[in-house]
């Protein structure tokens, strides 16, 4: 019995590390594929990391909802309203005030989606894909399907074009998220709690764990970070619309995935997250730069994602 | 046992509760003493786990009293219970699979470092909970080949040796055990029965569930019987015969509870 637990100790170590090994392969993969086409050069590099950033971040949101056993399906509509509502509030309010508005109307958006799944007792996946429709509409209303400019420098700065130094100011979002969302989760006791919610439920509230409190709050978590992704994307390209991110959903899910968190719960990584996203911002550049149609990149990216989250699925069920 | 009966811990009067239709505890009398261990017996249904689950704080009941060391109190959650010194293994051992022993062991009942804020923030002691982990494991007894194993990698004698560890761990003086020997192996099934009397010598209040009668013969002081969700005989377990214990438990016997 314990011999064969130390075998499952020894297969189950590389799973957290696929993510970096599909991401050095790929890297690998395309910067032989397409050498030719600019893949490896520093504005490239640059410009996958841009991308990786709103993807990295809601990816670190959505590892905890999906640690705790809950999903969110709104995260995309939430980052399209929350790029729209900061573009219009950092202009009328300035920097700060849009900004915390922007934020709050994020977490009330998870805070619903958390009361209506534990305490209606809906699922989280059809609560939050009907938050979804919800919010996707309202962002559709708020400006009449037109984008809306920004022109607050400081916004611009702190989200968006701007540097700390040589560093991205999307980079540095990045990383603060990251290590904000790893200590949470593995360094404070809430953060385990949501990996024994997620786990096992009625054990964990057996033990006195708060099981509806811990819920709400990871899909506050989720959406949070989603608008805070929304603002970046905003920041990036100095615009609110109320379609940007909107299709990121699957994208995240699938970075989260393969970065060995477990969709049914109770095994988060936000590094994995971390790296997961910068795999699925590898592939969305390398499809683009290979030439592919935008059809076509639907199509290719469908499919890869399937096929990696079988796999790192197929790993997670040998524990 | 002494001719003086030893004091109450814990008094359950008229404990009732229905899901829908079904009334799965009728009004169930029971008294649990300090030194003691009490088998609760009974059918598949009959409501034991009920019973358990309303003292834990699990489920509410719909009328009775809950006395602990002759105070009554409501205990509406399972941090209720544990602050009152209650603690129970449940028959899921509730016990998380993704998480490791020391982890398990102090879930919900974590260390923090970092003074106040630390405190706030729920800042893990990690080192300090690793190494209480292991004096209670050597304290009890369980051995187990690495802490930092998850539990779901552990057989299922050590899933349970850390379970019941979890429940008795902290000087706690009222324990109860919802059938924790099922589905072991003899020696894993002779540890926990140790368990048993070392909490017994230790001066707590013991609550067995068991199916097994021969368990209630060998660390049993007295046995509650419930059938159908009301409690049809209590009985000194050295007054009678396994086989009046089985009357009880199928119906074939029956006395009137006088309490």
């Amino acid at each position: 019995m314990i011999k064969r637990a130390l075998q499952r100790r020894q297969f189950a170590a590389p799973r957290q590390y696929v993510v970096y090994a599909a991401a050095v392969l790929i890297f690998g993969l395309f910067a032989v594929v397409l050498r030719d086409d600019g893949f490896v050069t520093a504005s490239n590099l640059l410009n996958i990391g841009r991308q990786a950033a709103p993807i990295a971040v809601m990816a670190v949101g959505m590892a905890f909802a999906l640690g705790a056993a809950e999903i969110d399906l709104s995260i995309g509509s939430v980052a399209a309203l929350s790029s729209l509502v900061v573009a219009d509030a950092v202009g009328s309010l300035g920097f700060a005030a849009g900004v915390a508005i922007t934020l709050a109307i994020g977490m009330g958006i998870g805070a619903v989606n958390g009361f209506i799944a534990v305490k209606v007792r809906i699922p989280s996946f059809l609560v939050t894909l009907g938050t979804l429709g919800i919010v996707s509409g309202v962002a559709r209303n708020l400006n009449n399907l037109q984008s809306l400019p920004i022109r607050n420098d400081t916004y611009l700065n702190v989200f968006g074009a701007g540097s700390l130094g040589p560093i991205s100011s999307l980079l540095i979002w990045t990383v603060i998220v990251g290590v904000v969302g790893h200590l949470v989760l593995h360094q404070l006791r809430w953060g385990r709690h949501v990996l024994a919610v997620g786990a096992d439920r009625s054990a964990a509230g057996a033990l006195g764990i708060k099981t509806d409190r811990v819920r709400i709050a990871a899909l506050i978590a989720s959406a949070t970070a989603a608008s805070l992704a929304g603002m970046l994307l905003a920041g990036r390209l100095a615009i609110g619309r109320h379609d940007l991110g909107e299709n990121l959903l699957l994208t995240v899910i699938a970075a989260v995935v393969i970065g060995g968190t477990n969709l049914f719960g109770g095994r988060a990584s936000v590094a994995g997250a971390i790296a997961g996203s910068i795999v699925m911002a590898m592939l969305n550049n390398g499809l683009i730069l290979m030439g592919l149609r935008v059809a076509d990149q639907l199509i290719a990216r469908g499919a890869i994602i399937i096929l990696a989250v079988a796999l790192s699925m197929r790993e997670q069920k040998e524990t | 046992m002494n001719a003086a009966a030893p004091a109450a811990a814990l008094e359950a009067e008229g404990l009732c509760k229905s899901f829908r239709a079904v009334r799965a505890l009728d009004h169930v009398d029971l008294t649990l003493r300090y030194g003691e261990v009490t088998a609760l017996l009974g059918d598949n249904g009959a409501g034991k786990s009920t019973f358990v689950k309303c003292v834990a704080g699990v489920y509410a009941p719909d009328a009775g009293v809950l006395r602990v060391d002759g105070v009554a109190t409501s205990i509406t959650t399972p941090d209720a219970a544990r602050a009152l010194g209650i603690e129970t293994v449940h028959q899921t051992l509730a016990v998380i699979d993704t998480l490791d022993v020391a982890e398990n062991l102090f879930l919900n009942r974590e260390h923090t470092r970092g003074g106040p804020i630390g405190a706030w923030l729920g800042v893990l002691d990690k080192k300090r909970m690793r190494s209480e982990t292991e004096h209670i494991l050597e304290r009890l007894g369980i051995r187990i080949p690495s802490l930092r194993h998850s539990m779901g990698a552990l057989s299922g004698g050590q899933r349970q040796a850390v379970a019941i560890g979890r429940a008795t761990a902290w000087g706690r003086q009222i324990v109860m055990l919802d059938e924790p020997a099922a589905a072991l192996g003899v020696e894993q099934a002779a540890r926990v029965l140790e368990l048993i009397l070392n909490l017994r010598e230790g001066g707590a209040a013991v609550l067995l569930i068991t199916h097994n009668m021969d368990r209630v013969s060998e660390v049993c002081d007295r046995a509650v019987v419930l059938r159908q969700g009301r409690k049809t005989a209590e009985v000194a377990v050295g007054d009678v015969t396994k086989d009046d214990l089985v009357g009880y438990i199928t119906g074939a016997k029956s006395q009137q509870a006088h309490s």
